[in-house]
Parts: C-alpha cells; structure tokens; sequence
C-alpha cells in the first residue's frame, strides 16, 4: 500500500536517510527498527510529509504523495504519533480526539461565524469521530477529563486516539512504547492487534526488542539512514548484515542487551534488545 | 567619489555599532531563545549611564563607557534571573512579553529621573582628520576601532575559552549542552551580561554621534531584530554579516532615496528577504 | 448560572446606564472601555486562541480607523457604507500581513509583525496627502442620523454613541464566541498547542492561521472606525505599537485566551489610567512592572483567578483519582 523508492534527504553534507526503497503492506504491522541514529524518525518524518525529501519518491494506495503537506498526507489516510506524549494535556480527552477529526470536515471560518447548518453539522460529527476513536482505544469513559490527567499510558492512548480519529488507513507509531512498564507494554500490544483486525495497517519505529519480535509480520532494518535488511522476524535476526550493525554499534556505545521479558530469540539469532533508553 | 568614500566610512562606523547591539541579541537568541525586546531598552540606559557618569562623576569617557557597560550588564543578568530563567519553561509568547514589560519600565524609568528632552554627550576627542581628502571625525575612527576590538574579544572568548565555548554549544544545540554536563543553568545569566555589556558599550560609542533621549532604544530595536532576522536568530557570523548590510541600506538608501524612511529601510528589506527566504539569508532551511 | 446568561446580564446592565442620565464623562469612559475592549477581543482571536503574538495589532485599528475617516471625508461617503468597507479592507490588509508573516513561525512573527506595525504608523504619519500626516483627519462625521435617533429617543448624542458602541461589543463577543467554540475554533486552539503536533493531527496550519488573522484584523478595523466616528478627529499615535502594547497590557489583566477577560481588562485598566492621569508620562514605571508579573504568575489575568476560585469551590464531577487514591484502590 506504501512504495518508497529510492528515498534520500540530507541536510547540510549529512545524509540522514540515502536511497531507501521499501513497500509496506495492507493489513499487517510492520517494524522498523536500528541502532540509534539509524535515520528510523527521519524515515517517518518523510513519509508523513514533515520533511520534504530530496530524492526519491513516496506512493501511497497508487497515487505520490511525495511533496504533499502534512495536512493533505493525513487526508490521504496517513496519521503519526509522536515519541513522547505529545497530546494538548490542557484539553479534554474527548478535545484531542476531536481534533484529530479536522481533517475529515470542511466547516471554516464562516460557517462558525454564521453557524451554518455544515458547521452544525460537521461538529456533530467530529464529536461522534472523536468518541469512536475513543471507543477503539477505551478511552470512552474518560472523555471529559482533561488529557494531561491520565497515567502516562492513558495518554499514549489519547495520542493515538487522535490519529485514528482522521480515520487513516495507515498508522505510523513512533515509539509507542517508550516509557512504559511491562504491563503496559503488554496492553498497547493488545491494542494495537486489535487496530490490525479492524483492517488498519500499521507501521512503528520501537526499540523495545520484545514489543518488535512479538507483534511485527514484517521488519525493516535501518543503518547509517540505509536499509539493510527487511523480512520476518525470525530472517531478520539471522541476517549477517543486520547481527554486523547491531554488534558494530554495540562496539560504539552499545546497542545491545540482555533480552527482557524472556523472549526466547532463535539459536544463533541475535539478541535484538534495547537497554533502556535511559539508562 | 569623495562624497562616496564619506558615506563609506559612516557605514562602517554604523555597521560596528549595530553589530554590537546586534551581537548581544542573537547571543541571548541562541542560548536563551528568548527575543528580548527589552534590547533596545539596555542599549539606550547604557547611553544615559554613560552621561550620568560624565556629567555626574565628572569621570572621563572611557571610565564612564566602561562603568556604563558593567552597570547594564549587572542589571540584564539580574533581569535573567529574576525574569526570564523562571519563564524558561512556559509558552513562548510569555518572555517575550515580559521582555516588552521591561522595555517599557527601562523607558518611563529613564523619563523619570533624566526626563523626556534629549541630552548631549560631547566627543572626548573633537575635530576631524583627513584621510586622502576623506573628511572624517575623530568619533567615527574611535568607533570602527573600539567596535573592531570588541567583536575580535568576542570571538575570542567564545573560540578560545570554555565559558565562551560554552555559549556557543549552548546556542548551537541546547540539549546537546545540557546532555554533556554544561551547567545551562548559569550560561543564560552570563550570556545576558555581555548582551548587556555590548549594547551598553555600543551606546557610549555612538552617543556622542547623536542625541540621547528615552526612545532611542525602540528604533535601534526595530533595527537589530532585523539584522539578526536576515543574519539567522542565533548565528554570530550572521549578526555581523546583517549588521553591515543594514548600515550600508541605510547609509546609501538614505542618502540617494529618502531620507524619511530611513529608518525602516531595514525593515523594508526584511520584508523583501522573508518573503523569499522565510529562515533568513544565512540559515540553512530544515 | 450558564455563562451565556451573565452576559446577558451583563449587557443588560450596562444597557440601562444611560437612562439614568450620567455625566458626558462617564458614557465617554464607558465608549472608550468599549472600542479598547473590541480591540483586544480582536487580539485575543491570535495571541490567546492562536498562539501567535501580532505585534501590528494597532496598524489595523489605524487602518480601520483611517479607511472611515478617509471614506467619509474625501469620498463623502455614509459612515454606514465606509465603516464595513473599512472593516473589509483591514481584513484584507490581515491576509496580506499574513501570506508574509506566517511564512515564519513564532518569535520571528512577533518581531517581523512589530517592524510591519511601526511601517503602517509611519505610512499614515508621512502621507500627507492621504492621511494628513501630522496633522492629523479633523472632522469625521458621526454617523448619520444618530444623533436624530438618539433625540427621539429622549438622548443626547452621547447616548447614541454609547449604545452604537455597546451594540459593536455585543456583535464582536457572538462573532469571537461562536468563532471559538467551532470546529475552526478548535482547531485554533491546537495550533496554539503548537505547530508541528497541529500539522500531525491533519490541520492546515497555514490557513487557519490565516483566516484567525483576517478575523482579528477585521474586529481591530471595526474597532478603529467606531473610534474615527466617536472621536472626529485621527491621529498617527494611535496606530504604533505603544498602542498594540496597551491592548496587549488590557487583555492580560482580563485574561489571555478567555471570553471575558477582553472585556474586563479594559474596563479594569482604563478606569484606573484616567485615574492616574497625573501620573500619565509615568504610567508605565507601573504598568511595565505589572506586564511582567501578570505574564509570569497569572498569564489568565482576573478572568483565570476567578475561573481558579470557582473551580476549588465546585469540583467538576467526574475528578479523576489523585494518584494516592489510585493506588490505595489498587493495593
């Protein structure tokens, strides 16, 4: 559903991603993941339309969607979340929610002005978009709180309550599950199976090597802002190139770890584990 | 051609006051992010603290440029203290309207006790020197050199000193400053200091070029935010570049178009270069 | 008591002032707090919704100011054909601005937005032929058949004056209530939350910002020709940024990003300069200091500290869990 070809962006000399080319599939959760610095965010940024890039294309369902605006990328059924709980913590639950249905409305600003029957209608509707958004994510019963006062995994959900509300087709996750317990962890993956059976695809960039090994179909490895391998997760962790970037960066500053939560890796498969990010 | 050598020489002198100021200003930018529209505020109480010092100490003018310079220093770290490190953290309209508070206090309190009319702050050397059938006062020479020295100080310090080093890091990557150990904390109030100390040190240099008077800090405001605009917010290099390219807009423009609007030839071109190139002449586009 | 109520009450008070036959000061202080108030409702559409601080927010008074003055006395058109044309042409000078200015992104829009606001004042201040430069536009009618109106009615044309303002007031606050409370309003509000998160969520960041421009550039114009009118006479000073600075000073007291504060702050403050008038030259030796500790411990001005005050006395009824309680549930 998603064709990247030959995707590069550099600033200034540094080429933060160099002709990716990748296709990323309806129906399924596919992970990207790399060692720090890996170009995985920059990646993101690309597709969503944060960045512009400088070389390569971007198809998405057939049409290019390589220079649109972030606004227009989000129309085409493409919505992000970022890595950290980047939600409006001063609005309702509900509120982030409703915002994220924006794009999917037409009402401006004389409509509000005049409160024309499309205004009434589209707020109707952004709320109704909002509260289903919130249902799939279990946030219904906490609409009316302000978002800022949920535990930190409540606004995880807010987040991506906010992407699903723009009733996107693909989900881009970057490091949903950074700061969180094992529990939580556990939850999101859940929730995020149940979005897949709902018929969205999805796609995230994680470090939490269990979180990627126990929900990914589809791995893309990312290094030096190259792709350098893509697969299942049990071929990607076999791949010489990928143990090579792993173990290399580890020599640097240490990518690898023990595994945690007892994800029993293949013989011979490398231990694909993140420490803590803040450690 | 004489008269166009004449105009280049005024430039020059101008371009180094208004790299001084300007200096100041993207400094605070980069390290601070803070726009401090209370700049112009510390450049013109750096002019009445140095004829305060001439007039009342009855000191020379290098003692009293340098008592004026350390005065407002104090005063912009304090304000950095007391201001804008607690707002560091709030929304990013917050220090800029507060900086605007403090414009307006450093006005009413300047009006106050020198009150509303312009003063005069003589040239400590009179007279003129030709150079080459150039007519040029002595002022304007003591100008070009001091404001040579002081940006060759600057760069100094920031190249050649871990305090200065610091700045710099701080005002290229904030986060990346903060993650090496650099105590960010008391590099915003240092950093106000030689914002404050530049500008100060800039007004007794032209002062005596110009009359004093309360509101002479909004135009040189206006002004230097539009240099460290075209030059990139936080980019020193940029600073200076932007400071020339202004004097010489305005010292020619003002000359051979109008002289009425001189004052917002800057802005002008500003207009201009963000219309085309919104990040500023000299910042690359992200 | 819903908040619609109150100002239904409020407007009604403030619409039987006049019966009781007040002094000329007095309904003048009342138009003044008025026009300031429509003013900073105006800027409140940007800065407080928005998120993005105008620093030409008076340029468009003036222009609204001047456009009636200059439709009225040189074209000798009806003040009630120039005021909107006025209105509109403000607008227009908002998207302007605008199309520029949002091409940069916060601090670079507030200072880039300062140095276009001194331009507009220096404009009206040297075209002579326009504007009358330095001297001003003398004899501005008031609006037509006011005054008659007003007589009819058993008023002066104070009254009439009085009402004319109250009645803008009130078409401003519907105007800027319904625009907040919209789905465009919404969606203002999560650009103020910033604009890459705004940009994810799907919003067009670019022209929302633009139309939040034009709308309170467009209230800034309607403010200036009720002034034009009211006043009879313009002056250059009016349009510069001590003016936008004043309105900015008025709408923190009231409260930034609330429905009242626009209305309270002006009230408050105007009252309390034409107070100080001997302390006129002086005023900011006070305001300056009070601009800044408004900013750093009560950015919501009188309107946040009653909103505070009400909310500790009547928790809303869903209060999530403290986290002690939480976890106690939990153990």
């Amino acid at each position: 559903m998603l064709e990247v070809k030959n995707l590069g962006i550099h600033f200034g000399g540094n080429h933060a991603v160099q002709d990716v080319t990748a296709s990323i599939e309806a129906g399924k959760i596919t992970a990207i993941i790399g060692p720090n610095g890996a170009g995985k965010s920059t990646f993101f940024n690309l597709i969503s339309g944060f960045y512009q890039p400088t070389s390569g294309s971007i198809q998405f369902l057939g049409q290019d969607i390589t220079r649109l605006p972030t606004h227009d990328v989000v129309a085409r059924g493409i919505a992000r979340t970022f890595q950290t709980t980047t939600i409006y913590r001063e609005l309702s639950v509900l509120d982030n929610a409703m915002i994220g249905h924006r794009v999917r409305t037409r009402a401006g600003l004389w409509d509000a002005l005049l409160r024309t029957g499309r205004e009434r209608h589209d707020e109707e509707e952004s709320r109704a978009g909002g509260m289903a958004a919130l249902e799939r994510v279990g946030l219904a019963a906490q609409a009316g709180l302000p978002a800022g006062a949920l535990t930190q995994e409540g606004q995880k959900r807010v987040g991506i309550a906010m992407a699903l509300s723009s009733d996107p087709k693909l989900l881009l996750l970057d490091e949903p599950a950074a700061g969180m317990n094992p529990e939580e962890t556990v939850n999101l993956m859940a929730l995020i199976r149940e979005l897949v059976v709902g018929g969205l695809s999805v796609v995230l960039v994680e470090h939490k090597m269990s979180l990627v090994m126990g929900l990914a179909d589809e791995i893309l490895v990312m290094h030096h802002g190259q792709k350098i391998a893509e697969g299942t997760p049990a071929q990607v962790s076999r791949d010489p190139a990928v143990i090579e970037a792993y173990l290399g960066s580890h020599a640097h500053g240490g990518q690898m770890g023990q595994a945690t939560n007892g994800d029993a890796p293949a013989p011979g498969a490398v231990q694909l584990t993140k420490e803590s990010k803040h450690a | 051609m004489t008269t166009f050598l004449q105009q280049l020489f005024n430039a020059v002198a101008l371009g180094g006051v208004y790299a001084l100021v300007a200096l100041g200003l993207t400094l605070v930018y980069g390290v601070m992010r803070v726009p401090n529209f209370a700049h112009g505020g510390l450049y013109m109480l750096g002019a009445y603290l140095t004829y305060a010092s001439l007039t009342g100490l009855g000191i020379g003018y290098v003692p009293a440029l340098i008592l004026a310079a350390i005065g407002v220093a104090l005063l912009a770290a304090l304000m950095e203290r007391v201001i804008f490190y607690p707002l560091r953290d709030a929304p990013h309209v917050s220090p800029m309207i507060a900086a605007i508070g403090v414009l307006f206090f450093l006005e009413a309190a300047v009006q106050l006790i020198w009150g509303p009319d312009f003063k005069q702050i003589p040239a400590p050397i009179n007279g003129i020197v030709e150079i080459g059938g150039v007519i040029v006062t002595w002022q304007r020479l003591i100008i070009i050199a001091a404001s040579v020295v002081v940006v060759v100080a600057l760069n100094y310090f920031l190249k050649r000193t871990l305090t200065g080093a610091t700045i710099e890091a701080m005002s290229q990557n904030r986060e990346g400053a903060r993650l090496v150990g650099i105590n960010t904390n008391r590099v915003g109030a240092l950093t106000f200091a030689i914002s404050g100390l530049l500008a100060a040190a800039a007004a007794a240099l032209i002062a005596p070029t110009l009359l004093v008077s309360p509101s002479m800090g909004e135009v040189m405001n206006l002004k230097v935010f539009a240099i460290i605009i075209l030059g990139g917010m936080g980019s020193v290099p940029g600073a200076i570049v932007g400071a020339f390219l202004l004097s010489f807009a305005e010292t020619f423009g003002g000359a051979y178009i109008s002289l009425d609007f001189a004052d917002v030839i800057g802005f002008a071109m500003l207009v201009l270069v963000l219309a085309i190139r919104p990040q500023g002449l000299f910042k690359r586009g992200t | 008591m819903k908040g619609w109520m109150w100002w239904v009450a409020v407007f009604a008070l403030a619409a039987l002032v006049p019966l009781f036959g007040p002094s000329g000061y007095v309904l003048d202080i009342g138009v003044n707090i008025m026009i300031y108030a429509i003013l900073a409702y105006g800027l409140n559409v940007l800065l407080g919704y928005t998120g993005q601080l105008p620093l030409a927010h008076a340029g468009f008074f003036g222009i609204g100011a001047y456009a009636t003055g200059i439709l009225t006395l040189k074209l000798g058109w009806s003040f009630w054909l120039a005021w909107p044309v006025a209105v509109a042409i403000s607008a227009l000078a908002g998207l302007l601005l605008g199309l520029v200015a949002f091409r940069t992104k916060g601090d670079t829009f507030a200072i880039f937005t300062l140095g276009v606001g001194v331009i507009i004042m220096l404009v009206i201040n040297k075209w002579d032929a326009l504007t009358g430069g330095n001297d001003g536009l003398n004899g501005i009618m008031p609006p037509a058949g006011l005054e008659a109106l007003s007589k009819s009615v058993g008023l002066k044309l104070s009254g009439g004056f009085y009402y004319l303002a109250l009645i803008s007031l009130a078409l401003t606050v519907i105007a800027v209530a319904r625009a907040r409370g919209s789905v465009f309003g919404r969606s203002l509000i999560a650009i103020r939350g910033g604009d890459d998160l705004a940009r994810s969520a799907g919003i067009d960041v670019y022209s929302h910002k633009l139309r939040a421009m034009m709308l309170s550039t467009a209230i800034a114009g309607f403010a200036g020709g009720l002034y034009a009118t009211y006043l009879g006479f313009l002056g250059s000073a009016a349009t510069g940024p001590i003016q936008t600075f004043t309105i900015l000073l008025y709408l923190l007291v009231g409260g930034l990003g609330t429905l009242a504060g626009p209305l309270l702050g002006p009230a408050l403050m105007y009252t309390l300069a034409q107070n100080l008038k001997g302390l006129q030259d002086y005023q900011y030796i006070v305001f300056g200091p009070l601009l800044v500790l408004l900013i750093m411990f009560a950015p919501q001005g009188i309107a946040g500290l009653w909103m505070r005050l009400t909310a500790r006395r009547t928790p809303p009824p869903a209060a999530p869990p403290t986290q002690k309680e939480a976890s106690r549930a939990g153990s």
